[in-house]
């Protein structure tokens, strides 16, 4: 059976709930909770994304675009139509999955990579769909005036506020997605991944199996959109770019695309490359970042993950 | 056009044509399979009987011709549809879930008899759990029957051949099939693997399923087969009993070969 251990849950859970308190109280990392928020917000969509490439192994090349849906819908209707953001939530998700239906359904129907051809096409197209359509997206010039977010008279006003209710939407998502591992549908998708020949021989339907998993993954990174909208109160295009879509097959590449662990190892090792670490490169980082795939691509196929397994297994020999 | 179904006859296949580009690797196919019975596909390679189970199972559609099961008509229909109606396969190179266990690759041949809905298994809904115990504990009723209840929990891919075949079988049970298509069950065997699978598939048809069989082995073929069909060249060139085949000099000319003899 697939068991998945619990004490990383736990250690990970404490390591979350602690963190912004022991942050507090170190000047050198005061600014941590900040760079975590956006940690947490990757996570999301990687969560998603490892479903979909792990699992169902298909690649999306412009999860950006379903990121960008999420952060325009909730930033349209809440600054334009005034609607309750939570609200705007739930149609940010709902218009990202018709888009993942409508793109996904024709090139998952295919074997091959198309989804990764299509998905890299259609992520350039929403692109400039924000950077054209000015008088809803405020062009390249972004949308600023968005609203925080609050439930019931409580605020989400502080970074640390913030972090919180971005890590407990985390957990869900990631609780939801092991047990859906574990459950027969991650048993088909993982049958799927192994061979199509038989899943399919099995009466499992392999075209909705993925296209099921692609819209799952296209709400969560809508989600994500929404929350970064709120957390920055202003967005523009540039966030929501075909190298943004690169980066997060990076962070899954980075942590480990087999596991939903790797995921968020990804996500939160990726935030911390691209704010602390790495800009210092300046117009050289997205040559880091290369460099950093193929290193990880070669040298640990399994990612981060798959380390502390593999340096075991040198110490057996 | 079409002759009334009969009634016992499970599988029914009229005037099946299948073209790839100019090359015909079957021509005119008519074949009738009876309910509960062994029948064989036999032929030299490249005769077209993985072709005849591509067409059979739905991976690829018909140029010309029908195929009915059970009073459908299956023909160009999805894979996944045609085993909901009640047909099940292995193949010639076993296609194993190699990334689960033994167990797990037979459940996942419960896939149609269970609820996968995305957002019930997402909530872990206890429904979904109590459902996972009832589909082991089936999974591992199979696995006793095929004879492999004891590496339930060893990966796939740790097996040996023999025991990967017979595997591939248990899973093909666990959709419940009305008739299953062994494509090769003992190529690569020994002598006594053999044995076990023919005892395997003989089992099958004493719990009422029919069987499709492709097979190479013609000591297997002359012992469990109720009727056999020889396909030359992509087409049925005979059709009858063992013992029919058995003297049926065109097959041993087209099949056997001048100089061997027939078991």
């Amino acid at each position: 059976m697939l068991r998945i251990r619990k004490a990383p849950m736990g250690v990970g859970a404490i390591f979350i709930l602690l963190f912004p308190w022991v942050a507090e109280r170190l000047p050198a990392i005061e600014h941590y909770p900040d760079l975590m928020v956006f940690a947490g917000i990757y996570c999301l969509m990687t969560i998603g994304m490892s479903l979909l490439m792990g699992y169902a192994g298909q690649i999306s090349l412009g999860h950006a675009a379903f990121y960008g849906i999420g952060a325009y819908a909730s930033g349209i209707l809440t600054t334009q139509y005034n609607l309750n953001p939570w609200l705007c939530i739930l149609i940010g998700s709902a218009a990202a999955t018709a888009v993942a239906v409508v793109v996904g359904a024709p090139s998952l129907r295919l074997r091959g990579h198309y989804l990764a051809m299509a998905t890299l096409a259609f992520g350039i197209i929403i692109n400039i769909v924000f950077r054209e359509e000015a008088e809803w997206t405020g062009g390249p010039d972004g949308m600023g005036g968005i609203p925080g977010l609050d439930i019931f008279g409580y605020s989400f006003d502080s970074i640390h506020k913030y972090y919180y209710l971005v890590w407990i939407v985390v957990a869900i998502a990631f609780f939801f997605t092991i047990r859906l591992i574990q459950s027969p549908t991650g048993r088909a998708l993982r049958a799927i991944h192994a061979s199509e020949a038989a899943a399919s021989a099995m009466g499992i339907d392999i075209s909705r199996s993925k296209i099921v998993v692609f819209a799952f993954s296209a709400i969560l990174a809508s989600v994500a959109g929404s929350l970064y909208a709120h957390y920055m109160n202003f967005i523009n295009p540039s966030t929501f770019d075909t190298l943004f879509s690169i980066k997060l097959v990076i962070m899954i590449a980075l942590g480990g695309m087999h596991t939903i662990w790797g995921a968020v190892v990804g996500s939160v090792l990726f935030a911390f490359l691209s704010f602390e670490w790495l800009h210092q490169f300046g117009e050289y980082e997205i040559v880091v970042y290369g460099l950093v795939l193929m290193m990880v691509t070669i040298y640990l196929p399994e990612g981060l993950v798959g380390l502390p397994g593999r340096i075991a297994q040198r110490v057996r020999r | 056009m079409a002759s009334e179904p009969h009634r016992s006859h499970l599988l029914e296949i009229e005037d099946l044509v299948m073209a790839f580009g100019g090359l015909t690797a079957l021509m005119n196919i008519q074949l009738r399979v009876a309910k509960g019975t062994i029948r064989a596909i036999i032929g030299p390679n490249g005769a077209g009987k993985t072709t005849l189970f591509n067409l059979i199972t739905g991976v690829l559609s018909p140029t010309e011709g029908t195929i009915r099961f059970n009073g459908h008509v299956i023909s160009g229909q999805k894979p996944h549809k045609i085993a909901a109606l009640g047909i099940s396969r292995t193949f010639q190179t076993v296609e194993l879930f190699d990334n689960m266990t033994v167990i797990e690759n037979v459940m996942v041949g419960r896939h149609l008899h269970i609820s996968t809905s995305f957002f019930k298994c997402g909530l872990g809904l206890p429904a979904i759990r109590s459902q996972e115990t009832a589909i082991e504990a089936h999974a591992m009723a199979l696995l006793d029957f095929v004879g492999l209840a004891d590496k339930a929990n060893s990966m796939a891919d740790s097996l040996p051949l023999g025991e990967r075949k017979i595997l591939e079988i248990g899973r093909a049970l666990a959709t419940d099939p009305l008739l299953v298509c062994l494509d090769e069950p003992a190529a690569g065997l020994n002598e006594t693997e053999t044995e076990t699978a023919a005892r395997l598939i003989k089992a099958i048809k004493d719990k009422g399923i029919t069987v499709l069989l492709v097979e190479h082995d013609m000591k297997v073929i002359m012992n469990i087969s109720d009727q056999i069909t020889v396909l030359n060249y992509g087409e049925k060139i005979a059709e009858g009993t063992p013992e029919e085949i058995r003297g049926n000099p065109k097959v041993i000319q087209a099949y056997l070969g001048d100089s061997i003899a027939v078991v």
